[in-house]
């Protein structure tokens, strides 16, 4: 790290000249930067600085205005139904719902904003669910112990990542554009899985399972919620604060030049994918805890529900930007939705129209700030 | 005196086309070489392969007088080699600070480190002192690099390379895009830079430019140096002449047998 190579503006004196001895710029120097001296400067008021950065990345911020009609949402429902909409039992039913598409719209977060796309969660799901429920029925029966239960949330978990390593792979490697190889591996998943149940949906599986992760709660709160907040959280600091996160954000804006810049970006790719495919298969197998048995048929639009979240929540489609916190807020409007319209007695069909034309709404918002971006 | 870098036959052929035919390239320690030459004469491409980009199909490369083989971009940055593209490879939603540290993002110390946390606002802070000491005056360091003018943008990746090479930087047209003001600024910065010790390659198509900045010019023509020359001792027509041909076989120095 070299930073202070260059000449200094004229009249000053070279605070450090001496550096200009060709130490290389080896890429190990970020491991160990130097501080660079610098006498008399003072640190900038962190306060000012924190509220600064905080108001600008909320006005850049595309998930701004999603959160502002998810509120509009609750507030609309709480004041028509009070009794029933804002009610403790009501409100943790909605997050139940919505906390299995919650952890897949985190992997499909990290995706999308590398300007990919996985179509084939929602198989991927039900796949791990099978390899999952076949590994605990296989080695214990339904008052299995903990270490079987173990055992097939890691066998569900492999699974996930196996296709999810297997896609970015074919998407990397093989250069085959991510929209056919997720649409290969969405029917791939789905037909295997059905192979190896026969097409019957797996019983059997543990009651110690389904009666805690599934159904049981922890302070009140859903296990299955808290884990999703869980993974949300752990998605929301790497995308934000990593190294990971920065190179997923960098490889979806401008492949090229990160590539030119000495990212490995055929290996990024892969484990993104990967980690989209792992939470897949951890979203496979709280599901399978959930409803006691796989739901094989039960998934089919969960990758395009996916997919409506995270670009609901502000992430860009052509990749670069996007933001976790987004796909929460873009996850709760479709849940928020129907159970609204439930409770209303408007017909729950209706919640699809709607999100639909959120949908698209949000999609052109974007294209309008960026072509305003690029006019500048 | 030794080559920085030396391009010994370089072939480059893209099917077809053959856009290196054995080109020699010669930069020296400390100085500003001007690469000149037509379109399609392999500038761009003789870039390309000594700076780690591309693999020649044939010929060797020569780094402080060893053969060295560049498989990939990161193999010319630990050598000391940058380059400033010109498409300038820079990625439009991350604000300067970000593009500055692509590939080579700073790490908290201690265990967040090894988390691979970023350091933040140290990478801020050397990014506003980089981008100070080259005069680019960014209104908003934190706006990503899409939103700012074309010459911001330049200037933004030159300020990279200039942060991060220790013998070398290659720069693609780097004034193309730019106004008066800020082209005499990027001359400016090369001869700070040359001054520094670190030696330029600039690749130009402005011949008055070329002169008034470089302390060499090397012409390429079909994919071959047919001409090196000095920049005191050369006039826009003889570079001209050289590009064009109409000096075949008087120069001695770079020419083809």
């Amino acid at each position: 790290m070299n930073l202070d190579k260059t000449a200094t503006p004229p009249g000053h004196p070279d605070p450090d000249g001496d550096r200009a001895d060709g130490q290389p710029a080896t890429r190990g120097g970020r491991e160990h930067p130097a501080p660079v001296p610098q006498a008399g400067q003072v640190p900038p008021d962190a306060g000012s600085f924190l509220r600064r950065v905080v108001w600008r990345r909320l006005a850049r911020s595309n998930s701004w205005w999603t959160f502002l009609v998810l509120m509009v949402l609750v507030t609309a429902f709480s004041v028509m139904r009070p009794e029933q909409f804002p009610t403790t039992f009501n409100l943790r039913n909605v997050a139940t719902d919505a906390a299995v598409l919650l952890i897949v719209g985190v992997g499909m977060t990290f995706v999308i904003i590398m300007a990919g796309i996985d179509l084939s969660v929602g198989s991927v799901l039900v796949f791990a669910g099978v390899a999952a429920a076949k590994t605990m029925t296989a080695v214990a029966g339904p008052d299995a112990g903990w270490g079987a239960i173990l055992l097939g949330v890691l066998a569900g978990l492999a699974a996930g990542a196996g296709w999810g390593a297997f896609n970015g792979f074919l998407i990397a490697k093989a250069r085959v554009p991510a929209l056919i190889v997720t649409l290969g591996s969405l029917g791939m998943a789905l037909g295997l899985a059905q192979v190896l149940t026969e097409g019957q949906d797996v019983r059997g599986v543990p009651t110690r399972f389904t009666d805690t992760i599934g159904n049981g709660r922890f302070l009140g709160v859903p296990w299955l919620v808290v884990i999703a907040l869980v993974v949300t959280v752990l998605g929301a600091l790497v995308l934000a604060t990593t190294r990971f996160g920065r190179r997923t954000y960098a490889v979806g804006s401008n492949a090229e030049a990160a590539r030119r810049a000495g990212i490995a970006v055929d290996r990024h790719m892969i484990e993104v994918y990967a980690l989209s495919g792992t939470l897949a298969g951890l979203a496979g197998v709280l599901s399978l805890a959930r409803f006691t048995t796989t739901t094989i048929g039960g998934h089919a639009n969960d990758s395009l529900g996916a997919i409506a979240a995270v670009v609901l929540g502000g992430t860009s489609l052509f990749g670069g930007i996007g933001t976790v916190v987004g796909t929460l807020i873009g996850v709760f409007i479709p849940a928020i939705l129907q159970n609204g319209f439930v409770i209303l007695g408007v017909q729950p069909f209706w919640q699809s129209v709607a999100v639909g034309a959120v949908l698209i709404a949000a999609v052109y918002a974007d294209q309008l700030r960026r072509r305003g971006r690029q006019r500048r | 005196m030794q080559p920085l870098i030396e391009g010994r036959g370089l072939v480059k052929r893209y099917g077809q086309v053959q856009a290196l035919r054995g080109a020699d390239f010669t930069v020296f320690p400390g100085e500003v070489v001007a690469l000149i030459g037509d379109n399609g004469a392999g500038k761009s491409t003789l870039t390309k392969t000594l700076a780690g980009t591309e693999r020649p199909d044939a010929g060797e490369i020569l780094f402080e007088g060893r053969p060295v083989s560049m498989e990939r971009p990161t193999d010319a940055q630990e050598l000391g080699i940058e380059t400033v593209y010109q498409d300038l490879a820079l990625a439009p939603d991350l604000d300067g600070a970000a593009n500055l540290f692509l590939g080579r993002e700073l790490l908290r110390r201690g265990l967040a480190g090894r988390l691979g946390v970023l350091d933040k606002a140290t990478m801020r802070e050397r990014a506003i002192e980089a981008f100070a000491r080259l005069g680019v005056e960014l209104q908003d360091i934190d706006a990503p690099i899409g939103t700012l003018s074309g010459g911001q943008r330049q200037s933004v990746a030159i300020a990279r390379a200039v942060a991060w090479a220790d013998k070398v930087i290659f720069m693609d047209e780097p004034t193309a895009a730019l106004g008066v003001l800020q082209r005499g600024r990027v001359l400016e910065v090369i001869r700070r830079v040359r001054d520094n010790g670190i030696a330029v390659v600039l690749i130009s198509h402005n011949m008055p430019e070329v002169l008034s900045v470089a302390d060499r010019v090397e012409v390429l023509r079909l994919g071959r140096r047919v001409a090196s020359l000095t920049a005191a001792d050369t006039t826009v027509e003889d570079l001209v002449g050289a590009m064009t041909g109409a000096l075949d076989g008087l120069d001695g120095q770079g020419a083809p047998a």
